[in-house]
C-alpha cells in the first residue's frame, strides 16, 4: 500500500522551513501532512478494492458454474459463499468508495482546493486514518477466528446477525459489526477536519460560492455522513449487546422488533447513498468544465439541489423494506418521496449535460470516466424508479433486478468516480502524466465489461431470480430457459473486466517511474491545487493564494486564455 | 475574542441555583402521580434545564447562528426518524393491518409448552 | 508547529470551537438514536412502567446533582480560562473531574445493587435499555474526565487556555444528555 508512495520524486521541492530529514517511518506511515494522509488512505482503499473484486470473482464463478474449483480460490461452499457476498458488499462501501472518494480526495483536495497549507487538526487528521487502518483489519481478521466470516448480507438484519444459532458465526458476527461501528468512528473524526478546514481555513478572498464543486460535495456529504450515522452507532451497539449478551432488543420472542434494526440501518444506509454520489457528482463537476472549457452550468443551483437531495435523503429510507412489514399507510409516503429524490439528482444531470452543450470537448482519459459516470449513473438511477414504486417492488424486491440497479449507481460512483479523479488529479499528486493511450484501453475494457455484467442481472432480475441463492441447479423451477447462460455471460465479463484492471496499475507504476513531466497546471484549469506545485511540498505553497473570482471562469470573452486562475489579479 | 465574553458576567452560581431548584421540582412534581403533572415536571422541566445549560454555559448565543441551525436540524431529524418508524415500532397494529411481530411478543412461551426455554426455539417456524 | 490553516475563521467561529460544536452534533444523533428506540419501546410496552418502578430515584437524583454541579466547576474554569487564569482554571477543572469520579462511583454502586438484585442487563428489555443508555453516557463521562486531566494539565501552566472553554462544552453536552436520560429511566413510572 503505502510502499509506493517513496517514488513520488521530490527531494527538490522538500519544504525548507518545516522539517528537515525525515526517516521513512516518521515521513510516508505517521506523516500528519494532509497529502500523505490521502495517499494512505487511497493505496488502503485500492487494496481493500483488490480484496472485495476477488470475492465478486470467486462467488460469481460459483454461480456460473456450481460447483468448480474455482482457481486461486478452491471449492466455494455455501459458508464460503455467503460470506463472500456480505463481505464484499460492505468492503466495496465502507472500505472502498467511503476511504476514496471522502476521505483521500478530501483529504488531498480541500486543503489544495480553498488555498491553506494544510488541514485545521493535522493530527486528529492522522488518528483518523489510523482508527480507519484498525477497522480494515478488524474486518479481515474476521475470516480467520473459529466459524468464519460473516454471511447474513452487509445489512446485518437481525434475528440473522443476531443469534449464533442462526448465522453460525458467533464471533465472525460480532467482528463485522464492530469493524463498521470503528470505521464510522474514523470518518467521524475526518469529518471534524473536512468541515472546519473547507468552513473555516479558506483563502483570503474565497466566497461561499467560489468554493469548487467538489468541496461543496465532500462538505454537504460529511454532514449527511455525521447525522445519518449516529442512530446506526446506537443501533450497532444494541446489535453487538444481542449477539455477545444475550439482550433482546430485536428479538421479537422477548419484547424487541427486528424492523427496529431495518429503521435504524436504512436511516443510515440510504443517506449513505448521497454521502458516496455526491463527491463523485463533484469530481465531475470539475472535470467537465475544465474538458469542456465552459463554465459550470448554473453553479448555485447545483449546489442548493445537492443540498436538497441531502435533506430529501432522509425522508426516503424505508423503501428498502417495503416487505419488511412495514406500515403500508408509509410505504405510500416513502414511495412518493423516493420518486421525489430523482428530481434533483436529475436536475444536476441536465446541469452536467448543458455545462457540455457548445464546449470546446477534449476527450481525455478523465472527461471518459466523467462522461461515463453520466451515462451509467442514469441507468442506475431510473431503474430505481421501478424499486422505489411500492408495488413493483414486492415483485422485484430480493432479485437479480435489485442487485443490477444498485451496481449501476454504486460502480459509476466507487470505480467510475475514482477512476475519474485519480487520472485528473494524477499529475497534481505526483507530479508526472499518466498515459493516455493505456488509460483509454483501461476506459474501453472497465465499461463495456461493466454492462455486460449487470444488463444480464437485469434480465435475471425481471425473470424472478432470486439473489442471495448459492446454486440454482438444486432449484430448477428458478433456473429457466437460458438464465445459466446470462450468469456465464456475466461471470466470464466480470473476469475480463478485472482482466483489465492490470492495465490501470500497469499505467500507474510506468507513469509514475517514466511518464513526461507534468508543469504545474497541465489541464489549464482554474482551481487553486493547479497553482502549487506538482507534487506539491509539504505545506503547499511558499505563500499562500488569494482568492479574486469563482472556479468555473473559462472561455470568458475577451480574454486571451481561455482560463482565468482563481488566485490571478485581473 | 475575550473583549466579546466580558459583557457576561453571569453570575454562573446563581444558574446552578436555578438548575438544583428545577431539578427539585422535577422529582417532586411526579410524586402526586397525576399524569399531566409528572410530563410536565418531568419532561417539560427537563427542556427547561436543557435549554438554560445549552444558553448559559454552553453559550451557544454567541456562537454563529449557523452552529444552532445544524444542532436544530440534528435534531428534526431524529424526530424526522420518530416520525417514519413509529407507526411500525410504536403502533403494532393499525387499521386493516397487524404485524405478525406483535401477535408473538405477547405470547408466553411457557403457556405452550411445560419445558418453557425450549418452546421459543420450537415456535419459530 | 501549527498549520497556518489552524489560525483561519473565515466562518467568524474560532477552528476549535466549530470542531467542538460538530462533535456535539454527531452525539446528539448518536443519543438521540438511541432515545427514540427507548421512547417508541416504552409507549409500546405498559409493562415497562413497572419495571422503571425498580430503579432508584434518591440516587438518580443525587447524580443529577453531581453533574449539575461538576458543570458549574466547567463554566466557572472558562470564565478562569478567558480572563488568563490558567491555574483558577485548572483547579475548577480538578474539582469538575472530582465530580465526574464521584458520578462515577455512585453509578457503580447503583448498579452493583441492582445486579445484585437480580436485575442486569438480560432481565428485560427495559433493563437493557437502562444499561446500554447509561453505560453509553458513563463511558463519555470517563472520556470527559480524561480529556479534562490533559486539559488542565496545560492549563496549569498558563497553555492552550482556549481549550478550557472547549472541553467545558462538551462536558456541559454530557450534562444535557444526563438531564434526559434522568426523567427517561428514573422519574417515569
Amino acid at each position: 500500500m503505502a510502499e509506493l508512495i517513496p517514488t513520488q520524486p521530490d527531494p527538490g521541492h522538500e519544504d525548507d522551513h518545516h522539517h528537515g530529514e525525515q526517516s521513512f517511518v516518521s515521513k510516508y506511515l505517521l506523516s500528519t501532512d494532509h497529502k500523505v494522509i490521502a495517499m494512505q488512505y487511497m493505496f488502503t482503499g485500492m487494496a481493500m478494492a483488490l480484496i472485495g473484486g476477488f470475492m465478486a470473482y470467486a462467488f460469481r464463478m460459483q454461480l456460473a458454474f456450481p460447483g468448480m474449483d474455482v482457481p486461486f480460490f478452491g471449492i466455494v461452499t455455501p459458508a464460503n459463499y455467503v460470506a463472500l457476498v456480505t463481505n464484499h458488499g460492505a468492503i466495496m462501501i465502507f472500505w472502498v468508495a467511503m476511504p476514496v472518494l471522502i476521505a483521500a480526495f478530501g483529504n488531498y483536495l480541500i486543503p489544495l482546493m480553498v488555498g491553506c497549507d494544510d488541514m485545521v487538526f493535522p493530527k486528529i487528521n492522522r488518528l483518523s486514518y489510523q482508527v480507519f487502518l484498525v477497522s480494515a483489519i478488524v474486518l479481515l481478521s474476521s475470516f480467520f477466528v473459529e466459524g468464519g466470516g460473516f454471511g447474513g448480507a452487509w445489512t446485518t438484519y437481525p434475528p440473522l446477525s443476531a443469534k449464533a444459532e442462526y448465522n453460525l458465526t458467533p464471533l465472525g458476527s460480532s467482528l463485522f459489526i464492530g469493524a463498521v461501528g470503528i470505521e464510522f468512528i474514523a470518518f467521524l473524526l475526518g469529518g471534524i477536519n473536512f468541515i472546519t478546514t473547507a468552513m473555516n481555513s479558506r483563502a483570503p478572498g474565497m466566497k461561499l460560492y467560489d468554493i469548487p464543486m467538489v468541496i461543496w460535495m465532500i462538505v454537504i456529504a460529511s454532514i449527511l455522513f455525521m447525522v445519518s450515522v449516529g442512530p446506526l452507532l446506537a443501533g450497532a451497539i444494541m446489535l453487538i449487546f444481542d449477539q455477545q449478551l444475550h439482550t433482546a432488543f430485536y428479538d421479537p420472542n422477548r419484547g424487541g422488533d427486528p424492523v427496529l434494526w431495518q429503521h435504524l440501518f436504512w436511516f443510515f444506509g440510504h443517506p449513505e447513498v448521497y454521502v458516496v454520489l455526491l463527491p463523485a457528482v463533484g469530481i465531475t463537476a470539475e472535470i467537465i468544465t475544465v474538458f469542456s472549457r465552459k463554465k459550470l452550468f448554473a453553479y448555485r443551483t447545483v449546489l442548493n439541489t445537492a443540498i436538497g437531495t441531502g435533506v430529501l435523503s432522509f425522508c426516503v429510507w424505508a423503501h428498502h423494506q417495503f416487505i419488511s412489514g412495514i406500515d403500508p399507510r408509509m410505504a405510500n409516503v416513502f414511495t412518493l418521496t423516493t420518486l421525489l429524490i430523482s428530481i434533483p439528482i436529475a436536475e444536476m444531470m441536465f446541469v452536467y449535460i448543458a455545462t457540455l452543450y457548445g464546449g470546446a470537448i477534449r476527450l481525455t482519459t478523465p472527461m471518459l470516466w466523467a462522461l461515463a459516470f453520466i451515462f451509467e449513473f442514469l441507468i442506475g438511477g431510473v431503474t430505481g424508479i421501478f424499486l422505489g414504486a411500492s408495488g413493483a417492488d414486492i415483485y422485484m424486491h430480493d432479485t437479480y433486478f435489485v442487485l443490477a440497479h444498485f451496481h449501476y449507481t454504486f460502480f459509476p460512483i466507487a470505480i467510475i468516480g475514482t477512476y475519474a479523479g485519480v487520472t485528473y488529479w494524477f499529475p497534481k499528486m505526483f507530479g508526472k502524466m499518466m498515459s493516455d493511450r493505456l488509460g483509454k484501453l483501461h476506459f474501453w475494457g472497465t465499461i463495456i465489461p461493466f454492462n455486460f455484467i449487470f444488463i444480464p442481472l437485469f434480465f435475471l432480475g425481471a425473470g424472478g431470480q432470486h439473489r442471495r441463492i448459492y446454486d440454482f441447479q438444486n432449484f430448477p423451477a428458478l433456473a429457466g430457459e437460458g438464465m445459466q447462460d446470462l450468469r456465464i455471460l456475466a461471470t466470464v465479463s466480470l473476469v475480463v473486466m478485472l482482466g483489465f484492471q492490470v492495465v490501470f496499475f500497469y499505467n500507474f507504476i510506468i507513469s509514475l517511474m517514466r511518464g513526461e513531466k507534468a508543469g504545474k497546471n497541465p489541464w489549464k484549469a482554474n482551481t487553486l491545487e493547479w497553482t502549487a506545485e506538482s507534487p506539491p511540498p509539504h505545506g503547499n505553497w511558499k505563500v499562500l493564494p488569494t482568492v479574486y473570482r469563482g472556479p468555473y471562469e473559462y472561455s470568458v470573452p475577451g480574454r486571451e486564455k481561455d482560463y482565468w486562475p482563481q488566485d490571478e489579479p485581473n | 475574542m475575550s473583549e466579546e465574553h466580558e459583557e457576561h458576567h453571569t453570575n454562573y452560581v446563581k444558574i446552578w441555583a436555578i438548575l438544583v431548584v428545577l431539578l427539585a421540582i422535577s422529582v417532586a412534581g411526579p410524586e402526586l402521580e397525576i399524569l399531566w403533572i409528572t410530563l410536565i415536571t418531568a419532561f417539560g422541566i427537563a427542556f427547561v434545564k436543557a435549554y438554560i445549560v445549552v444558553q448559559k454555559f454552553m453559550h451557544l448565543g454567541d456562537a454563529p447562528k449557523f452552529v444552532t441551525y445544524v444542532m436544530v436540524t440534528c435534531l428534526v431529524f431524529m424526530m424526522l426518524f420518530i416520525a417514519g418508524t413509529a407507526s411500525d415500532i410504536y403502533k403494532s397494529n393499525g387499521e386493516n393491518w397487524y404485524k405478525i411481530e406483535s401477535e408473538w411478543q405477547y405470547m408466553p412461551p411457557v403457556a405452550q409448552h411445560d419445558e418453557g426455554h425450549g418452546a421459543a426455539d420450537e415456535e419459530s417456524h | 508547529m501549527k498549520p497556518v490553516a489552524t489560525t483561519r475563521s473565515a466562518a467568524g467561529i474560532p477552528t476549535g470551537l466549530l470542531a467542538v460544536w460538530w462533535i456535539v452534533a454527531s452525539e446528539i444523533v448518536i443519543f438521540g438514536g438511541l432515545l427514540a428506540a427507548y421512547l417508541m419501546y416504552r409507549l409500546s410496552h405498559d409493562a415497562w412502567a413497572g419495571h422503571a418502578a425498580n430503579t432508584n430515584t434518591a440516587i438518580g437524583t443525587v447524580n443529577t446533582f453531581v453533574l449539575l454541579t461538576s458543570s458549574l466547576f466547567a463554566v466557572l474554569a472558562h470564565q478562569a480560562a478567558e480572563k488568563g487564569d490558567g491555574k483558577k482554571a485548572a483547579r475548577f477543572l480538578l474539582f469538575t473531574i472530582g465530580g465526574a469520579l464521584c458520578f462515577l462511583m455512585i453509578k457503580g454502586y447503583e448498579w452493583n445493587y441492582e445486579i445484585s438484585h437480580g436485575m442486569t442487563i438480560t432481565t428485560n428489555t427495559f433493563w437493557s435499555f437502562y444499561y446500554t443508555a447509561a453505560g453509553i453516557h458513563a463511558s463519555h463521562v470517563i472520556a470527559g474526565a480524561i480529556i479534562m486531566a490533559v486539559v488542565a494539565k496545560d492549563a496549569a501552566k498558563g497553555l492552550e487556555l482556549q481549550r478550557v472553554e472547549l472541553i467545558g462544552i462538551y462536558w456541559h453536552f454530557v450534562d444535557v444528555v444526563w438531564i434526559f436520560l434522568f426523567p427517561l429511566l428514573y422519574i417515569a413510572k
